[in-house]
């Protein structure tokens, strides 16, 4: 190969074996159009060529499943001749070196997924993870994606219901963008991506093609570095008047007779759906550039090809229909070009007017890129015996709880969620603060949950857990909330898996996913992989993020209500934590420990089974997972939204020391308020279900108390709480 | 509360709801007045001109237009707003909630000017306002000094007004809610915005055109946190039967209302 050769291979992203694999495989050499397609396809991002192998091992079926991994989103029937669209996916390295930009085409992106399916989308929901609250780029960083969210979901009109955010040192420069959307649609009407009947008619849609996010599927495949601001060209440019007109015209055009298929244009632009369409369907695809709008004058049918101009769809429609397709997008005032036809011969054909540019076969374009292995890595040596945490208690635990509470990671989100639409469309039944958002469903008496679930400081001392706690704190979170899991959709944000280190987590995340999935019975339906996110030669945390669905019954019947004087408060569940991966141990010891929490999937299931089993019967007010900051900071937080104090015993106690039993955090967990009137109840449930259940305490007066250990006025909490994430925000 | 004698299922008010491109909250408008309220409600295209079939008109939320330039200072253009204007010209009710509000002041129809958030941040929670007027028919089912719970969701909603301004439309009853606490006292922690006055809706000097920022379309059923909003639907069916509406005049049905 020669040295221009070598140079041309290297900037498409491929290597010199894959780049030889295409050349054998096409039984010549590709031409630089031809190349670039490839290097696009082949990416990481587009053909998850580390991944896939692993991905097979999801469960991914179930009788409610009407459309597993491998479309735009995932479909679950919820009955009433609906279905539940739903997909996770991430907007990690553009949100790093643009975040406004960054994640509001991360939202525009998700959105097209869930309408290219024929779903309306009704929720938005984040998980974002960013550097050290002090890290210089935090706020900026931290400012920009939130005001991103804001400007893309508010303006489109699609309620952000809720989400994550967690701040870490090892996100310092590479923060994470994870957008998950749900959406409704007809079951009878899921629409797939799979063009087929020759000289069916190729329609491209919305926005004009710009030169902005040339190769960005690319450019989401290597590790971010210093020269990351000269990459601000690959990062798109959303404008989200034009995404809503796109959304409301595509869902019209999807009622229209003749309609075949419809894909969005994401990662790689025109080249992948064009490519996804033809070979999804078993067709080739033949498209005339020289009819594509352009945004600029003099691009070339590479700019064109690479462009990720966002807000553009694809449509593939039988002749006779399109005429009137043509004039709908008219009416709604977007742009739509008739840029080629279906064909029957396999292969993607890219013309420039009268000269054919690129001519590849779609299958091995689209499916062709080698899979990979990481390298082989042994864990570590058997783990240590023990763990020992290298701190005493504090003497003064009421001055812990004090600063947790004021703490980025545990303070209250309602500075952020306040700048989402969180209620337009009418159907949030719970608002964005607690770990679930339920959403009522039009027309039937039922509800849907999302709950996400994610640790990454776990993952990192045990990968197979970190996983494995991600699917059980989503489902618990739905559970909270009322709602029985139903579908899962994942984002898998890793470092480089080249690393043996990374490849070793990620194996091991994929495998905790996988049984926990099969503990609790609930399958995943889309998801999402994010590798090469590193930052100064060092990988993120390993972060698997789990979105989970539910569905409710009777709407009526959730349990998301404040927490009144005189209830009882009880924990379902193993009393005692770690402080091992705990957010105490981390923000105030600066401790990670060595040894994973453990989690009991059968526990899990147990406790997930009891506390919904006593919400659909109506006798438990609130129920919440008791996440990150352990008992204490959950019940402070539980105080703070209720406005009423909590006076909890410490008789149940058993923890060698008194910081574990406040602030060590464990999986399977959730904390009930109910009037006391329903304690037999409870305690039935509790039995029937084996699961242990500890009557912490009461809620009365204006305190959060545990017994003679700690006594915090709820007024003292109260601003710090408040204000800690909007102090961040500045800076 | 209500003050009028009659009940809602004497009366069909026949609302228009007019969807510019890049409205959101009409879905919503048209669920509360058809499911909720139980009146007849349809869906305008921003291109149509006649208006003949409706009684009042409703302006949804959103971003009409993107609100590119400022909000509502395109959609004022759009073909409906000319029919709009002689709609109210001739007595006909006009309702402008959030991005609706907005466009009626572009276009003129009611006073004063929107600037951004005190907070330079899009604001969505909910608020309190006092009912400062029973001078329009929005409102005049309600009772003086009555305090509602609503939501409000926007980036451009800092009403302005100036003095002379703010004093003509207090004497005239034109200042119609304004933002409160919960005990009905205005204070600047209440005002989510920073609005002139803490002024949440004002309406013009003939009282049928009405705008304001919070939405009560999204407080009309208990299952989303509160009903206050309904207050204002239902003084609208009681001013209309008392004046006896038309009722079940079949409005034009249009390509975007839903089949």
């Amino acid at each position: 190969m020669s040295q221009a050769e070598s140079l041309a291979v290297q900037r498409a992203g491929l290597t010199e074996h894959e780049y030889a694999l295409i050349c054998e495989s096409l039984g010549r050499a590709p031409n630089p159009l031809e190349l670039g397609m490839f290097g696009v396809l082949w990416s990481e991002h587009c053909s998850y060529k580390h991944s896939r192998s692993l991905l097979r091992r999801f469960p991914t079926e179930g009788p409610q499943v009407l459309q597993g991994p491998g479309e735009n989103a995932g479909a679950v029937d919820i009955g009433d001749g609906l279905a539940a669209v739903m997909k996770i996916e991430s907007h990690n390295h553009p949100s790093a070196v643009e975040p406004f930009q960054g994640a509001a085409t991360g939202v525009g992106g998700i959105l097209r997924d869930i309408f290219a399916m024929g779903a309306r989308p009704i929720a938005l929901m984040d998980a974002l993870c960013f550097g050290a609250p002090d890290a210089p780029r935090t706020p900026y960083l931290t400012g920009g994606v939130v005001a991103g969210i804001a400007f893309y979901g508010n303006c489109v009109g699609v309620p952000t219901v809720g989400g994550s955010m967690f701040f870490d040192q090892h996100y310092n420069g590479n923060p994470l963008v994870n957008v998950l959307c749900l959406g409704i649609a007809s079951s009878d009407h899921i629409v797939r991506a799979k063009a087929q009947g020759a000289h069916n008619r190729v329609l491209l849609v919305g926005s004009a093609t710009g030169r902005d996010g040339i190769a960005g599927a690319s450019f989401a495949s290597v590790e971010l570095s210093e020269a990351n601001e000269e990459k601000r060209p690959a990062v798109q440019v959303g404008n989200p008047f034009l995404g809503k007109l796109v959304l409301e015209a595509c869902l019209e055009a999807l009622g229209q007779p003749g309609v075949i298929a419809v894909q969005d244009l994401g990662a790689a632009g025109l080249t992948g759906a064009a490519t996804e369409v033809a070979a999804h369907g078993g067709s080739g695809i033949d498209i005339d550039i020289a009819k594509v709008s352009r945004r600029e004058s003099g691009m070339s049918p590479y700019e064109v090809m690479l462009s990720e101009s966002q807000e553009r769809m694809l449509f593939v429609v039988e002749p006779a229909g399109e005429a009137q397709l043509l004039s709908l997008f008219q009416r709604w005032g977007l742009r739509a070009d008739t840029i080629g036809e279906v064909t029957d011969d396999g292969l993607v054909r890219v013309r420039d007017g009268d000269d054919v540019v690129a001519e590849l076969p779609a299958e091995f374009l689209s499916e062709g890129a080698p899979r990979y292995q990481g390298a082989a890595f042994l864990q570590p040596a058997g783990p240590p015996v023990a763990d020992e945490p290298p701190f005493e208690a504090p003497s003064d635990l009421g001055d812990v709880l004090r600063r947790l509470i004021a703490n980025p990671n545990l303070c209250s989100r309602r500075p952020v969620f306040e700048q989402y639409d969180h209620m337009v469309q009418i159907n949030t039944v719970v608002p964005p603060g607690d770990g679930a958002a339920v959403l009522r469903v039009k027309g039937t008496s039922k509800g849907l949950v999302l709950g996400l679930g994610l640790n990454p400081r776990v993952c990192a001392l045990d990968p197979w857990t970190g996983g494995a706690v991600a699917v059980a704190e989503a489902c618990r979170n739905v559970v909270c909330g009322g709602g029985r899991p139903i579908a899962l959709t994942d984002c898998l944000n890793f470092g480089d898996p080249e690393r043996p280190e990374v490849w070793w987590a990620l194996v091991g995340a994929i495998e905790g996913i996988r049984d926990a999935c099969l503990a609790l019975d609930v399958p995943i339906i889309s998801g999402n992989v994010s590798l090469y996110n590193e930052s100064e030669g060092e990988p993120i945390l390993p972060t698997p993020i789990v979105g989970a669905l539910g569905l409710i019954d009777n709407i009526e019947r959730h349990a998301a209500a404040l927490v009144e004087a005189g209830d009882m408060l009880w924990l379902v569940g193993p009393p005692e934590g770690w402080l091992a991966g705990s957010e105490y141990a981390a923000a105030i010891h600066g401790w990670s420990g060595l040894v994973s929490p453990r989690i009991d999937l059968d526990m899990e299931r147990r406790v997930q089974a009891c506390v919904r089993e006593l919400i659909a019967t109506g006798a438990v007010r609130r129920a919440t997972d008791v996440a990150d900051g352990g008992l204490a900071v959950t019940l402070a937080e539980l105080a703070l939204e209720s406005n009423i104090g909590i006076r909890c015993d410490t008789d149940w106690m058993s923890a060698p020391r008194p910081d574990i039993s406040l602030f060590g955090e464990a999986p399977s967990r959730i904390i009930i308020a109910a009037a006391v009137e329903n304690s037999t109840h409870i305690e039935a449930a509790a039995h029937r279900w084996n699961t242990p259940l500890v009557q912490l305490g009461s809620a009365a007066g204006r305190e959060i108390s545990f017994g003679s250990l700690l006594s915090v006025p709820l007024e003292s909490l109260q601003g710090p709480w408040l204000r800690a994430l909007d102090e961040l925000l500045k800076g | 509360m209500v003050k009028f004698g009659a009940t809602s299922a004497e009366v069909q008010v026949n609302y228009g709801v007019i969807v510019f491109p890049g409205s959101n909250c009409e879905r919503d408008a048209v669920h509360v007045l058809t499911q909720v309220m139980g009146q007849r409600a349809d869906l305008v295209w921003h291109e149509m001109t006649d208006l003949s079939a409706f009684d009042c008109l409703v302006l949804p939320g959103g971003f009409a237009h993107g609100d590119y330039l400022r909000a509502g200072a395109i959609a004022r253009f759009s073909p409906v707003m000319e029919s709009v204007r002689r709609f109210a010209a001739d007595g006909g009710l006009v309702l402008g909630i959030c991005n609706g509000f907005q466009v009626l002041v572009e276009a003129g129809m009611l006073p004063g000017a929107m600037l951004q958030n005190a907070s330079l941040r899009f604001v969505c929670r909910w608020v309190h306002l006092r009912v400062d007027s029973l001078a329009t028919p929005f409102t005049a089912g309600l009772s003086e000094s009555s305090v509602l719970r609503l939501p409000v969701a926007h980036h451009e909603g800092s009403y302005f007004l100036d003095p002379p301004t703010l004093a003509e439309l207090e004497a005239h009853g034109q200042i119609v809610v304004r933002y409160c606490d919960e005990r009905g006292v205005l204070a600047p922690e209440a005002n989510p915005n920073g609005s002139t006055g803490s002024v949440a809706g004002v309406c013009n000097l003939s009282g049928n055109v009405f705008g304001l920022m919070p939405h009560p379309e999204r407080c009309a059923e208990p299952l989303l946190g509160g009903t206050d909003g309904r207050l204002i639907f239902e003084s609208v069916e009681r001013w209309a039967a008392e004046r006896g509406a038309r009722i079940g005049a079949a409005p034009a049905r249009n390509p975007l209302v839903p089949s």
